[in-house]
């Protein structure tokens, strides 16, 4: 009786830490969001997202453009390589050194702190490949250090491919290229798309390695090769120049509203995946 | 005139690496006819089924030895790989519609073969889906997805799709073994009837089923065939004991 | 291994052992009573008819349930099938038996019209059949078949024998005319007997070698 007493109660202690625990991160995450959004909602309006940051504006509209400019000129860099790579591990590649060696360099790419992805993409695509300070060194930069998570969910949409869809297709007689584009890709098609927005998630959000290869020209890029800020690197330089607190919040709400946006696209396409 | 075997099979020895999975395997698979292979798990029947349309190439490491000859024609030494598999078609054990609708389901294999005109396809669909004994239960919904099916209809849609690459032979690995028993007796009543004009070749775990749909049966083990006869014959009077202990259950 | 199936089988073969000594004992006592004239004796044989109907219907449901629940093959299948048509053979034995019976009580207690010798021993050679023929479906012993289905030619020598003998005593005995002519019948009920003991027989070889055989 008292047996069964202590581990009722010791089962009740561990239920309430565990209840506890979750109740603390979702809290913790309200409060943050709640913080950013009370203390951003005041400065934010129309003008401020529409206009421009010269003179006497103090818009966010050019870093809005050029965030977007970023997310989709990386995408299109980094998605065709990631997939191509992912293709070639699960479909093509049988288990040997050259695998091995590529699965360990993308588990080490992904590892990298980003700071040293804007190192590297400072010296080589800004100085040595004398791109400057610019949208296409930077999203080069960022490509890099995106592949990594492209391929990695990549490979895992490819991988729970049932291996019954690739046997049909081939039994009937469909070369292997075929059975890919036709059956495979599409099947893993949400995983895949699950992936990339994952990856304009961490572009959007990305400062260290964006700051140091696209520069911090508060106008919109016209073109590849000028230099622009995104809405990550202004409110970092709003922050810690102590520019503007409120101006910092209002653009962290915006880049939250982003990365939510985002997160949510992902959500649901995952969820379509399983059903 | 056609030669009454589809298939003649000679000396063939399969490996996977060191492992021999098949051994000195010679038998003439009879045409418009149903062969069933039995035995008991990891015999090689499988195995021996994927080696008539080559899926076995998938394994690293696999080598195959001896004469498979279709029609005359050595399928390991003589024909492209492509043309093979459009000739042998296969049926599997879960059924694997792909993610897409019934349609293109069927259209997949023509498709594959470079058939582009919409009017033959839609001929090409409707005639193999009547064939799998799917048609009626399908053609107010061609274009929704096959995924929506139940188990049986999905595997009589796999079957139409294999019949619409018009294949001489299909070969079926187990192809009821995830199916309920009236869903069963339909594959089985199809299988009857398309015998008529396909040789099959059917891996079944089911005695039973063997029995029923069955005109020939080898029974496998160890990688090698122990006994091959008419199906009456090896399920009431087989001639070695190895088949006598298995069929009667009293094996190993 | 499939135990269960071994177990019923067994329990079928029993049955059929006591089914198989029933229509022996009732072969033998029908023959009493035809001997010492026992009527009681008689309606004991055709009492005892209905317990061998009963053990047929029994190993029949048995052979049912075996075949619809454990897909007997080979061998199994085999023997279930072999037991099968076996029973309804001896069962046409006991029926026979009952004719025997049933001819006993009709001759009543009037004086028999000589001495039974022939008949006796065409009785005996019959139930030696049945039991040798019950024991090599058990044992498989198909030896054993070949040594039994030659004594049917000793039982049709005898019923031909009987018949002429009986034949020539009917033109100057019509007061015994009725008795004859039942004496006849037991005569052909006996020789029945005997081919039923052969079908067993071709049956038993049947199961043991997997072939048909015209014995």
């Amino acid at each position: 009786m008292i047996k069964l007493l202590l581990r009722n109660s010791k089962e009740k202690i561990i239920y309430g830490l565990i209840i506890s625990s979750a109740l603390i991160t979702m809290g913790i995450l309200f409060w943050i969001f709640i913080f950013i959004v009370m203390n951003g909602m005041p400065h934010l309006n129309l003008q401020f997202i529409f206009s421009n940051y010269s003179g006497e504006e103090t818009g966010i509209f050019p870093m809005i453009i050029n965030t977007l400019m970023v997310i989709g000129i990386t995408i299109i860099i980094a998605v065709p390589i990631g997939i191509s790579t992912a293709i070639y591990l699960v479909e093509y590649a049988k288990n040997g050194r050259v695998v091995n060696v590529i699965r360990f360099s993308v588990e080490l790419l992904a590892g990298i702190p980003s700071i040293i992805y804007g190192l590297f993409g400072m010296v080589f695509f800004v100085t040595i490949l004398n791109f400057n300070w610019s949208i296409l060194s930077g999203t080069l930069t960022l490509s890099i250090m995106i592949l990594p998570t492209i391929i990695r969910t990549t490979e895992e949409a490819l991988i729970s491919v049932p291996k019954e869809y690739r046997e049909g297709s081939l039994s009937l007689g469909a070369s292997k290229i075929r059975t890919i584009m036709k059956v495979v890709l599409p099947s893993a098609q949400s995983g895949i798309l699950t992936g990339i927005i994952l990856g304009m998630g961490r572009i959007s959000g990305e400062t260290a390695a964006i700051y140091l290869t696209a520069g911090m020209v508060p106008r919109i890029a016209r073109g590849i090769l000028e230099s622009g800020r995104t809405l990550s690197v202004h409110m970092y330089l709003l922050a810690k120049e102590g520019i503007s607190f409120e101006e910092a919040y209002a653009t962290a709400t915006i880049l939250l509203l982003l990365t939510l946006i985002l997160n949510i696209m992902a959500k649901i396409l995952s969820r379509n995946q399983e059903s | 005139m056609e030669s009454r075997n589809v298939i003649e099979i000679d000396n063939l020895n399969l490996f996977y690496g060191d492992f021999q999975a098949l051994e000195d395997i010679n038998i003439e698979i009879e045409r418009n006819k149903v062969t069933a292979l039995i035995g008991p798990s990891g015999c090689g029947k499988s195995t021996f089924l994927r080696t008539l349309n080559r899926m076995n190439d998938l394994i690293e490491n696999t080598i195959v030895k001896g004469d498979v000859i279709l029609d005359g024609v050595d399928i390991y030494k003589e024909i492209n790989l492509l043309d093979l598999r459009k000739r042998v078609g296969m049926v599997f054990q879960k059924p694997n519609p792909f993610p897409m609708s019934i349609y293109e389901n069927v259209a997949y294999g023509p498709k594959a073969h470079g058939v582009k005109n919409k009017a033959i396809l839609d001929k090409i669909v409707e005639e193999n889906l009547k064939k799998a004994a799917l048609w009626d239960e399908v053609k107010n919904r061609l274009d929704k997805s096959a995924m929506g099916l139940s188990g049986g209809q999905q595997q009589r849609l796999c079957i139409a799709r294999a019949l619409a690459v018009e294949p001489e032979i299909i070969l079926m690995d187990e192809p009821t073994a995830s199916l309920d028993p009236i869903a069963t007796l339909k594959i089985e009543e199809l299988i009857n009837e398309l015998k008529k004009k396909y040789s099959i070749i059917i891996v079944t775990h089911s005695m039973q089923q063997a029995g029923r749909i069955s005109d020939k049966t080898a029974f496998f083990l160890m990688g090698e065939i122990i006994e091959y006869s008419d199906t009456t014959k090896l399920f009431s009077n087989p001639q070695k004991k190895k088949t006598e202990d298995y069929i009667t259950g009293r094996f190993g | 291994m499939r135990n269960l199936l071994d177990d019923k089988l067994e329990e079928a073969h029993e049955m059929l052992l006591i089914m198989c000594s029933l229509v022996e004992e009732n072969i033998n006592m029908a023959m009493k009573a035809l001997i010492n004239q026992d009527l009681d004796l008689a309606d004991k044989v055709i009492d005892n008819d209905e317990l061998i109907d009963s053990y047929e219907e029994n190993i029949e449901d048995l052979c049912i349930e075996l075949i619809a629940t454990q897909n007997p093959l080979g061998s199994d299948l085999r023997k279930i099938f072999t037991m099968q048509k076996i029973i309804s053979d001896l069962e046409r034995i006991g029926d026979h038996s009952e004719n025997i019976a049933e001819i006993v009580k009709l001759i009543g207690e009037q004086e028999l019209i000589k001495p039974l010798i022939d008949i006796p021993k065409m009785a005996k050679i019959a139930i030696e059949m049945v039991h040798d023929c019950i024991n090599m479906y058990i044992d498989g012993n198909i030896e054993l078949s070949i040594e039994t289905i030659k004594r049917d030619d000793e039982v049709d020598k005898l019923y031909e024998e009987i018949y002429s003998e009986l034949i020539e005593l009917f033109n100057d005995n019509k007061e015994y005319k009725d008795q004859i002519f039942s004496l006849l019948l037991i005569g052909m009920n006996l020789e029945r007997i005997a081919d039923h003991a052969t079908n067993i027989c071709e049956r038993a070889y049947y199961m043991v070698e997997g072939e048909r055989v015209e014995l």
